[in-house]
């Protein structure tokens, strides 16, 4: 039994991992802009897509190249990729609408969406592709425990990457800009912050840790399709929103709780297909009652 | 003034006559292939979930990303009494009141959603109705006496253009009625200030409580014609992507307005089925489209501007509070 609910653990901190890499990006746009980046589930999946490209290219080099570093080419070709594909949709399709109503950007990004999982589907086709692995599959077994080396691998990068983008956040010039930004976007331009360069800079950071997520995501469910990124970029929104949207340390938290809530619905109740209603009921319960999520700051309103 | 009154009155009555008679007429007669007939009648429920939406996110300004969820409801609840309750010889007479049922149960579920609003604005809210439309399209998939993710069908093909002409002209009257009174005015109060609107002895919980029910119960209603047109539903065409089309048919119509709705479901139903010889390309082309649109034209066509055919005119004495 303890087995079991250790096994369990181990698989819904794998899962909670990628979704927090994700819901990552979701809060950074919208601490910055308040706008939520419907899109960002899309470029997740193209970043899984870019990683996979990268990682087939690599192995099928006339020369054997070792995996670490196959592994390794594919996630930085992706995160940079990546990163260049949100910059360019933030300057394309968002910084055009900066002073439009909110809700047009909300549907741009809807747009923007559909467009990206629509030309994936269109230029690759139907069928889903397989992610060749990269990383040694065989089980350690450490007190009855299962544990895979790509378990632990998924587990401490994803960690890694919060760790490092939490530094950026608090510690760095960019860092306390962005912060700048998302508590007074009409002073800050004053204090001599190039305002639209740390939003791109912002929506590069987001996109290459969501690529990150896609390569991680990529190898632990081997299977892409290019609507992927519609279900795990909804529950990444949700970490994000529970976490308290715009609060970087909350959507990792909302990360970690979505995952384990995905793994442990179908061990609680008898069928797998009630994860999304346990999923949504708890966000309804959640906002009814604490509508700023977790750890956000309650709303004032001046009047 | 007054001799203009008349006049427009009996144009008005005139075109609803001929309109709904076209409607009969040229169906019946064979002038249009079902083809295009088909596809009027979609044009027709989608301006009345159009019309439904807008008075939400348009009027009232909040933003709700759910409204596939009332429409499933709707077009459950209508098929559920066309198969199991109401008699195949009865059905035809009972259409109607069937669609009001399948509008009430649209409606009484939207009181999950008009509670949270009372608290929760803005984005917060635009979640939960998200989280409405989730939690719905589950449930259906988990209920296997519904079909669950199979689906329900058996239902017959009772939706002809003539009831959908008629639905439409009823909720497009009871709207612009809607949004003309007190109650309409009190709606747009909340979308530039629910504050101030609270202020000025708008009864905010009030409005919102019936802006969600009135919403839902149209949205329902054209969920029940759906359900008839096509004979078949499943939970998954009422999944997000169906309330994103709703939401970009009225932004693309162009918010706070009848005539922004009445254009921007025509003009997307039929540029999706122009567009169909792009094949895939299809789904790229017309996201692209609207990309642009709301770069070019971030208020829709028609953004918050109404045709003067209908906006009420009060002749002297007959002004109405």
């Amino acid at each position: 039994m303890l087995q079991v609910l250790g096994q369990n653990v181990l698989n819904a901190l794998q899962l909670g991992s990628v979704y927090a890499l994700i819901a990552l990006g979701y809060a950074m746009v919208y601490g910055i802009l308040t706008m939520i980046n419907f899109a960002h589930g899309d470029i997740f999946m193209v970043g899984a897509y870019l990683s996979l490209a990268a990682a087939v290219f690599l192995l099928g080099l006339p020369f054997k190249a070792p995996l670490p570093f196959v592994f390794v080419g594919a996630l930085l070709f992706s995160m940079f990729l990546t990163a260049l594909l949100g910059v360019t949709v933030e300057r394309l399709a968002y910084r055009p609408l900066r002073q439009a109503p909110r809700v047009s950007a909300v549907i741009t990004a809807l747009g923007v969406g559909l467009f990206l999982e629509n030309f994936t589907l269109a230029m690759l086709g139907p069928q889903p592709r397989h992610f060749p692995g990269l990383i040694p599959m065989q089980p350690w077994n450490i007190f009855g425990l299962t544990l895979t080396p790509l378990q632990v691998l998924i587990i401490l990068l994803a960690a890694l990457l919060m760790v490092l983008l939490d530094l950026l956040i608090r510690r760095t010039l960019l860092g306390m800009a962005m912060r700048a930004i998302s508590y007074n976007r009409p002073i800050v331009p004053l204090m001599g912050v190039p305002v639209d360069r740390v939003i791109s800079l912002t929506f590069a950071v987001g996109s290459a840790i969501a690529a990150a997520g896609g390569l991680l995501y990529g190898l632990a469910y081997p299977v892409l399709d290019p609507y992927m990124g519609i279900r795990i970029g909804w529950w990444a929104f949700i970490a994000a929103v529970v976490g308290g949207i715009g609060n970087i340390r909350g959507a990792m938290l909302g990360g970690y709780i979505l995952g384990f809530v995905e793994i442990f619905t179908p061990v609680l109740l008898p069928a797998s297909t009630y994860r999304d209603f346990v999923a949504f009921s708890l966000l309804l319960l959640l906002l009814v009652f604490k509508p700023t999520g977790l750890l956000g700051r309650p709303m004032f309103e001046r009047v | 003034m007054a001799a203009v009154m008349p006049q427009r009155r009996y144009l008005t009555w005139g075109s609803i006559t001929l309109l709904l008679a076209l409607s009969w007429v040229l169906p019946e007669s064979g002038l249009l292939n079902p083809y295009v007939v088909q596809i009027l009648m979609y044009v027709g429920i989608n301006m009345i979930l159009t019309l439904a939406l807008n008075l939400v996110n348009g009027y009232m300004g909040e933003f709700s990303v759910g409204h596939a969820g009332f429409m499933a409801v709707g077009a459950y609840m209508s098929s559920i009494l066309t198969v199991w309750v109401i008699p195949p010889a009865l059905s035809f007479w009972a259409f109607p009141a069937v669609l009001v049922a399948g509008g009430l149960a649209a409606a009484a579920t939207g009181l999950v959603v008009a509670f949270p609003s009372f608290r929760t604005r803005g984005d917060y809210l635009a979640i939960v109705t998200l989280a409405f439309n989730m939690i719905v399209k589950s449930v259906l998939e988990n209920l296997e006496i519904l079909g669950g993710p199979r689906g329900f069908l058996g239902m017959p093909r009772l939706t002809s253009l003539p009831w959908v002409t008629a639905w439409v002209l009823l909720t497009l009257y009871l709207c612009r009625n809607l949004v003309y009174s007190n109650f309409g005015r009190g709606l747009m109060a909340i979308r530039e200030d629910e504050v101030a609107a609270n202020l000025t002895s708008v009864d905010t919980r009030k409005i919102k409580m019936y802006a969600f029910l009135i919403s839902a119960f149209f949205t329902g209603v054209a969920g029940g014609l759906f359900a008839h047109l096509l004979q078949f539903i499943n939970p998954r065409s009422f999944s997000i992507l169906k309330s994103t089309d709703m939401l970009v048919m009225v932004y693309l119509g162009g918010i706070g307005s009848l005539t922004g709705s009445l254009l921007g479901a025509t003009i997307f139903t039929l540029l999706l089925e122009l567009l169909r010889p792009l094949g895939l390309w299809r789904w790229v082309v017309g996201p692209l489209l609207l990309v642009l649109l709301m770069i070019f034209r971030p208020r829709g066509i028609m953004g918050l501007k109404e045709s003067k055919w209908f906006i009420p005119r009060f002749g002297a004495g007959s002004r109405r509070s």
